[in-house]
């Protein structure tokens, strides 16, 4: 940051702490993060500590390779076993997909690589036009504009794109529909944010009463959103305010907004153990199927299946339950050994409570 | 180097070529990043993510946000 260690000063915190304190309603509220990030901010740091007993932050579905459907991991999987080879982000790598990881098909002879961006996995076709690329996108509304960006840029041919990237703001409001949920406030991930900007997220305190602060990614920038949203609760009035000025405004980033409608339609699809989520992924439009991976490849796939007997990561995902409540957590699932999407990803919840020592109460 | 997929971290812009700039994360090490999808200048701080500069940093609005809390934060 700008001045990266006054967002982290501990006299601040301190201060903002017992401000918390004094904010704290007389009942239990449960505030909801939908961002594997700030899961991290919050564990790493110890915020829960800071947090009067009644104040509650449940992590939702915010982990960008988590959701990935395993039908999707599965496509990649035929992608990889056929010959051709498929380029991902490492968070990828290890996700099981219904029969196995593309960590495991890359050890059963299968060609899978791993890049830090999209624009590498197109460098990589430019240097070898007799392979076949897929490139498997993935990623929320922070890293679809970039796929759009490398589209547009015209790819050589021997490329295209397993495209499974997922929007935040309709799973944050399927989240609103889960009965026995009952969250009384959204901490709305920045990064998203920088993005899509303010607006997508009105219709949370306009149709739902529901308050929502954009939060950055500092410790200082989390608990300041969560006094701000103890603040609306306390005046029974839900706002959308922006904690996180420095980098989101109202309108985002339009020039990656219109990247992606312009390579991308909005579809209704499915999330990990959560199920079909309406209009909710984006898909390729027509225009551009000549880089669609799922048009140009013959991709075989069985009937699919995205959780393991006995893992929960289905509830762990929605913020339903705390990793230690899975029967699995830290027994026989463990990062080095992991049974679910959660534990896999250094984004997961529960591979961010396995190493940080996350607990409800510190 | 940095995978995980929601974060973006803030980088001080040297040097601009087309699409391509010049990056230093804060160690002295200067890396590329593409910055098609931002208006950046050198010596402009922007968020990168993924290879991509996703958002230019508003310095005033970071400085403005710490002179808040404090103000705040003094009458708890």
């Amino acid at each position: 940051m700008v001045e990266p260690l006054k967002f982290r000063d501990p006299k601040l915190a301190k201060k903002i702490a017992t401000r918390i304190q004094n904010l704290s309603p007389p009942y239990e509220v449960k505030l909801c993060h939908v961002c594997g990030t700030h899961e991290w901010t919050i564990t790493h740091y110890g915020l829960r500590a800071f947090l009067p007993e009644s104040v509650d932050v449940i992590a939702g579905p915010g982990c960008p390779v988590c959701v990935v459907p395993s039908a999707d991991i599965d496509e990649a999987l035929s992608l990889a076993l056929d010959g051709v080879a498929v380029v991902t982000f490492g968070d990828m790598f290890r996700v099981p997909g219904s029969s196995m990881s593309l960590q495991e098909a890359k050890a059963a002879g299968g060609d899978v690589r791993i890049v830090y961006s999209g624009g590498d996995a197109v460098k990589m076709a430019k240097e070898e036009p007799n392979k076949d690329f897929v490139f498997f996108a993935i990623g929320f509304e922070t890293t679809a504009p970039a796929t759009a960006l490398e589209i547009l840029n015209k790819p050589p041919e021997n490329i295209s794109f397993l495209v499974s990237h997922r929007l935040i703001p309709p799973v944050m409001e399927l989240l609103l529909g889960v009965g026995d949920l009952h969250i009384d406030g959204f901490i709305a991930p920045g990064h998203v944010s920088t993005i899509i900007g303010m607006e997508p997220y009105k219709i949370f305190p306009e149709a739902y009463g529901m308050p929502t602060v954009i939060a950055g990614f500092e410790p200082l920038d989390v608990l300041f959103a969560v006094s701000m949203l103890l603040n609306q609760i306390n005046d029974k009035e839900a706002r959308l305010e922006n904690e996180y000025r420095r980098s989101v405004t109202w309108e985002g980033n339009p020039r990656a907004k219109g990247l992606m409608e312009k390579v991308f339609e909005v579809v209704s699809g499915s999330w990990r153990g959560i199920g079909r989520v309406p209009l909710s992924t984006l898909k390729l439009k027509e225009e551009f199927s000549e880089y669609d991976a799922r048009k140009r490849h013959n991709i075989k796939t069985g009937p699919s299946r995205d959780l393991l007997p006995g893992c929960s990561c289905h509830l762990v995902l929605i913020g339903r339950i705390k990793p230690p409540e899975c029967k699995l957590y830290g027994e026989v699932c463990t990062p080095s050994s992991p049974r679910g999407p959660c534990m896999v990803s250094s984004e997961g919840t529960c591979q961010i409570w396995y190493k940080y020592g996350g607990r409800k109460r510190l | 180097m940095v995978f995980e997929m929601c974060l973006a971290i803030p980088a001080e812009i040297k040097e601009i070529k087309g699409n391509i700039a010049k990056v230093d994360f804060g160690g002295g090490v200067l890396r590329e990043v593409d910055v098609s999808l931002v208006d950046a200048k050198v010596g402009e701080y922007v968020l990168v993510h993924v290879g991509y500069a996703i958002q230019v940093i508003d310095r005033k609005a970071a400085q403005e946000t710490l002179q808040l809390w404090n103000e705040i934060l003094q009458y708890k």
